[in-house]
């Protein structure tokens, strides 16, 4: 019921987020200097994704933590939904980031600070999920996966940071400098059915790994 | 590509990789309604 009520208003506020992107296209035609990135409607889908990806591991980071601390299998569980959204929605900003950087500046890939470290956090994610690959033990498994999304998070203040760093190609702040209503709406709409949709995939998950949790628990209380 | 195709581009990658996980995330619930029903169908036997 929950996971419904999520992923609908989440499915109408990307409606209503892609027809006011729409009516932002005809200001692009107008828009000559390519460096007024926020006439670029990708702009509108990119930074709402971007937001969820580090919002997703900032979950992983406080669910890690309530694992340790607690002990019980639902925080692993929701830090392991947690960062497997975190993942999904990285891979997407960094395609979305890199169609537009061809769209603006003419080239797919730079490697300056903001979309290096974004990688990196990709990796560390990825690598996340390998090592949980590679430990067959779950208790051994949830602890030593806690203590990386714990390390791992060390990643997300530092892509955030390179937001203020000059002389990259990304170009950092301009969020914050939106001269437009229709932009600012559009961006908040965006961000609000972006973390409603993760809200929603991240309450399916759980369910599903928590009943994979009581499965695996009768099959091994039955004897495999 | 056209400033257009690049903007079709950004969206087709957000709804497809979307769609893909959602994808994903059923046949994974599917998979587990089968082991239930299998688990509940070994119960009955024994």
């Amino acid at each position: 019921m929950r996971v419904r009520i999520f992923l609908t208003l989440s499915a109408i506020l990307l409606l209503v987020t892609i027809a006011m992107d729409l009516l932002l296209i005809p200001s692009l035609a107008s828009v000559q200097n390519k460096d007024l990135i926020q006439y670029s409607p990708i702009f509108y889908w990119h930074i709402p994704v971007a937001w969820v990806a580090l919002f997703a591991f900032l979950c992983v980071f406080m669910a890690s933590i309530a694992y340790l601390w607690k002990r019980t299998p639902f925080w692993d569980i929701v830090a392991t939904t947690s960062a497997e959204l975190g993942v999904v929605f990285t891979t997407l900003f960094l395609l979305t980031g890199s169609i537009w950087a061809k769209f603006a500046w003419g080239t797919w890939w730079a490697w300056d600070a903001r979309l290096t470290s974004s990688l990196v956090l990709w990796i560390i994610y990825v690598a996340y999920f390998l090592l949980r690959a590679y430990i067959s033990s779950p208790e051994q498994r949830a602890r030593f996966a806690a203590v990386f999304g714990i390390l791992g998070f060390v990643d997300v203040p530092i892509v955030i940071l390179t937001l203020f760093v000059s002389n990259q190609m990304h170009p950092g702040d301009a969020a914050f400098h939106l001269d437009r209503p229709q932009m600012i709406i559009t961006l908040v709409t965006g961000v609000v059915a972006f973390t409603l949709l993760y809200f929603g995939l991240l309450f399916f998950g759980i369910h599903l790994r928590e009943d994979a949790y009581e499965i695996s628990k009768l099959k091994e209380s039955d004897g495999g | 590509m056209n400033d257009t195709g690049y903007i079709v581009a950004a969206f087709a990658v957000v709804w497809i990789g979307l769609f893909i996980y959602i994808f994903v995330l059923v046949q994974r619930e599917k998979a587990l309604r089968k082991e239930i029903a299998a688990l509940k169908e070994g119960m009955k036997k024994t």
